[in-house]
């Protein structure tokens, strides 16, 4: 496949991920701030993201396992995942947050436990698709190509 | 000296300091969540500021040298703060709490400080700029967000725009009606403040803000969105 098959590809691709709303508006101004001087800008934020929700996404799954269930500890951790979900453009991951933080508050075990379920689902599908995503670019990058700046018409 | 000398180089590593520039102004930017702190540095280093980024109220005033537990004697002088921006759900001590203690203080309390928050919640948003806060934005920060900042720069080279200059002085007047000076005395070491009367509370000025609400002002954003209160 040849640099240009390979950037359409790519560009079709990250506009799939704004249609089914994986993404949102957020993670395009991350793309703005890469540059020349910072080009792996992108990958080193979402990296960071994808620790903190493992983190995260385990120190929940832990809480809900206790006996006595924290709920106040529950609803930091998704707050904090919701926050940063937010900053990188993690759109159904964020919203599954918002969802899940309701049910914190109404300190509901199992349908909490369901929330996580539904983070988690959303969390590792928007890992999967940058991962893909990154893999594409690499590739690009590789065959000598550039990657270009996704133009988008909200 | 030479132990001071020591503990600021130490302390300049720990708060991870982006090179010096006299030209460029200096932000110190407060967030506990590390993607947080690595995007809005960025945001703010592509607008051409200097980053200080912490993630902590308590290390933010530490690097200021106003943690009463860790008095930093060392003066960073040559690290001048001309902006904080600061996170407002922090554990600890929230973004509140560190615009009311920067607000508190006869040295600091001309810095303005923005408050960033997920959440769109107009009692706090009132809370903070009542206390003083110049802007409220509202999370995720975009580029957008950050060039605006500079209209809050207080920058004694005139950096800073007219209106936010004016709006300044006016919190000033409303303090100090003596004050007959166009520029607003911003002390590049912290010990003068000749021009500042000590005893003035901070948050007297609080009483009939009249700030100008230029189209991107929180006031204005707060218009366009009441509808969404809940994130």
């Amino acid at each position: 496949m040849e640099v240009g098959q390979m950037q359409s590809r790519l560009a079709d691709y990250t506009k799939s991920l704004f249609m089914e709303g994986i993404l949102d508006a957020q993670f395009l101004q991350l793309q703005q701030l890469q540059d020349e001087s910072n080009p792996d800008f992108v990958v080193e934020v979402v990296s960071l993201f994808f620790d903190d929700s493992e983190k995260l996404l385990n120190d929940i799954a832990r809480a809900l396992d206790q006996q006595c269930v924290d709920f106040k500890k529950i609803d930091a951790h998704v707050h904090q995942l919701k926050g940063s979900s937010s900053s990188v453009g993690a759109q159904r991951v964020k919203n599954a947050c918002v969802a899940f933080r309701n049910f914190c508050e109404e300190q509901n075990a199992e349908e909490s436990r369901r929330c996580l379920q539904q983070v988690k689902q959303e969390y590792y599908l928007v890992k999967n698709k940058l991962e893909t995503l990154f893999t594409l670019e690499q590739q690009i990058v590789a065959a000598g190509g550039s990657v270009p700046m996704i133009e988008l018409s909200f | 000296m030479e132990g001071n000398f020591v503990v600021s180089r130490r302390m300049i590593d720990a708060f991870d300091v982006s090179p010096s520039d006299s030209e460029e102004a200096h932000v110190l930017a407060v967030d506990d969540s590390l993607v947080d702190r690595k995007v809005i540095e960025r945001l703010l280093k592509i607008s051409s500021f200097k980053v200080t980024a912490v993630d902590s109220g308590r290390r933010a005033l530490q690097f200021l040298g106003l943690d009463e537990e860790k008095s930093a004697s060392v003066g960073f002088d040559g690290l001048k703060v001309d902006l904080i921006i600061t996170d407002y759900c922090m554990p600890g001590m929230t973004g509140y709490e560190l615009l009311k203690k920067i607000k508190e203080s006869s040295t600091f309390r001309e810095i303005p400080v923005v408050i960033m928050s997920s959440e769109n919640v107009l009692a706090r948003i009132d809370r903070c700029l009542e206390e003083g806060a110049e802007d409220f934005i509202v999370k995720p920060v975009k580029l957008s967000d950050v060039k605006r900042l500079k209209d809050y720069m207080m920058r004694e080279d005139g950096v800073g725009s007219e209106s936010s200059r004016g709006g300044i002085n006016k919190r000033k007047l409303q303090d100090c009606c003596d004050l007959s000076s166009s520029e607003p005395s911003i002390s590049s070491s912290p010990s003068s403040s000749s021009s500042e009367s000590p005893s003035r509370s901070p948050t007297s000025s609080s009483s009939a803000p009249s700030i100008p609400t230029p189209l991107d002002s929180p006031i204005r954003r707060l218009k366009m969105t009441t509808t969404d209160l809940i994130d």
